[in-house]
């Protein structure tokens, strides 16, 4: 168990900070490896040759890509401050929230903040009956994992700060207090505290770096036939 | 208090055979009720609200969906009997990654193969016979992904086996021709009773997409 653990990751990525969270609850000693995305180095190509993506966790010489597959051997590899609730079905509940939240939230978020005119109104919709149901999962509770956070807080934690970084980039609203108030408070009381607060990146790093995505972006849909 | 096990599926769907073949395995006993997907049933609409889709497993009065959750849940709850996911975490990891792999491509890919022409079929057909020669390399020499027993990944993609006729005749291409060992290793899961009796016919699953296609208007 004395292996060295390194992330490979990105700061700006939503899915890497996670990994990070996971190994500071754990406390976990860790060497974080920065990944320039547009320039993939031999070494991510090397740990991660099927979808050649961020984060990877690297424990000794074994490589775990795929950031719920990461969590997961987190918690089973080091016992201390469980992520997944022990009871099997409160663990298929988490597992199925996590998928639900990446694949329809964090997507729909990502596709609200990419589209533009009539598409916009669309994708923002879609997005927010999303977030809807993320809103019955959380409420009457404090956290996602119950009375101490989990699996799902780590997992939705992009909220209280991408997501805002997003909504500031493109004018948007869409955390709104009035429509879902136990998401909203539970944001607001996640990004608190100090474990994850010290984690995350600067703000204007990534608003500056969403401002420039999102021109490359406009860029390349502009130049489209 | 025995346990009260109901399976809500559609026969042709490799992922609702997932979790037939997972039950399979642990030897349990259960209620399957097929699903009319064009006249969805309230029982479904009441256990999957959020996607309201198959297969749900309802164990005890409580609902699980998402084929390879359910799995999961089915390989913790019956532990003591053949274990689907090995022991050691980093094992675990692997497991869990290619049938994370399997979800991601597979069914997207093979929908293209059976519902596109030209171009856009024939690039489904290249990345689809990509996908599964990863997977046989993944495979190696092991009998099965789990090893010498079947486990996650096996169930995870053996259920797509029956649909390969289906792809195979709509797509015009062979898929043993170019993962020879990948077919072996689906002639050698369908040894196992598990996974014979959970895999539907695929001539009866070739029927079902024509049968698509003809209600699609696709030719």
């Amino acid at each position: 168990m004395g292996e060295e653990v390194k992330v490979i990751g990105s700061i700006k990525s939503g899915f890497c900070i996670r990994v990070e969270w996971a190994l500071k609850l754990k406390g976990v000693e860790y060497e974080y490896i920065k990944e320039d995305l547009r320039n993939k180095s031999p070494m991510l190509l090397k740990y991660n040759p099927v979808h050649k993506k961020v984060p990877v966790l690297l424990h000794g010489d074994k490589p775990i890509p795929e950031s719920l597959v990461i969590l997961e051997y987190i918690d089973e590899t080091w016992k201390d401050n469980p992520l997944l609730p022990e009871d099997p079905y409160e663990r298929a509940m988490a597992r199925f929230w996590a998928k639900y939240a990446d694949e329809k939230c964090l997507f729909g978020a990502w596709e609200a903040f990419k589209a533009e005119g009539e598409e916009r109104e669309k994708a923002m919709e879609s997005a927010l009956e999303s977030f809807a149901f993320l809103e019955k999962a959380i409420k009457g509770k404090k956290f996602f994992g119950g009375e101490k956070m989990g699996f799902l807080d780590l997992v939705v934690g992009w909220i209280p700060h991408w997501l805002s970084v997003l909504e500031e980039v493109r004018g948007m609203k869409m955390l709104d207090a009035e429509r879902f108030p136990s998401l909203h408070e539970w944001a607001e009381n996640f990004i608190q505290i100090p474990l994850i607060k010290e984690c995350i990146p600067p703000r204007d790093v990534l608003v500056n770096h969403f401002h420039a995505t999102f021109s490359h972006l406009r860029s390349l849909s502009a130049s489209k036939p | 208090m025995a346990d009260e096990i109901i399976l809500l599926d559609f026969w042709p769907s490799m992922f609702g055979m997932r979790v037939r073949l997972a039950l399979a395995e642990k030897g349990l006993k259960y209620e399957y009720k097929e699903e009319d997907l064009r006249n969805k049933s309230p029982l479904l609409l009441e256990m999957n609200p959020v996607h309201k889709k198959i297969p749900v497993l309802i164990h005890n009065g409580k609902p699980i969906c998402e084929s390879l959750i359910i799995v999961q849940y089915i390989d913790e709850v019956w532990h003591d009997k053949s274990p689907l996911l090995p022991s050691d975490p980093y094992q675990r990891a692997q497991a869990r990654f290619w049938a994370d792999y399997v979800d991601k491509k597979l069914y997207e890919l093979g929908r293209k193969i059976w519902s596109t022409k030209g171009e856009e079929q024939e690039t489904a057909k290249k990345e689809f016979i990509e996908c599964l020669k990863l997977l046989e390399g993944e495979l190696g020499d092991k009998p099965y992904f789990g090893g010498e027993k079947i486990g996650f990944v096996d169930v995870a993609l053996v259920t797509f086996s029956c649909w390969f006729h289906a792809y195979e005749s709509f797509g015009n291409f062979s898929i043993e021709a170019e993962c020879p060992k990948l077919i072996a290793w689906t002639k050698r899961c369908m040894e196992k009773e598990s996974v014979s009796s959970s895999l539907e016919d695929p001539h009866k699953v070739h029927g079902f997409v024509m049968g698509m296609k003809k209600k699609l208007g696709i030719e």
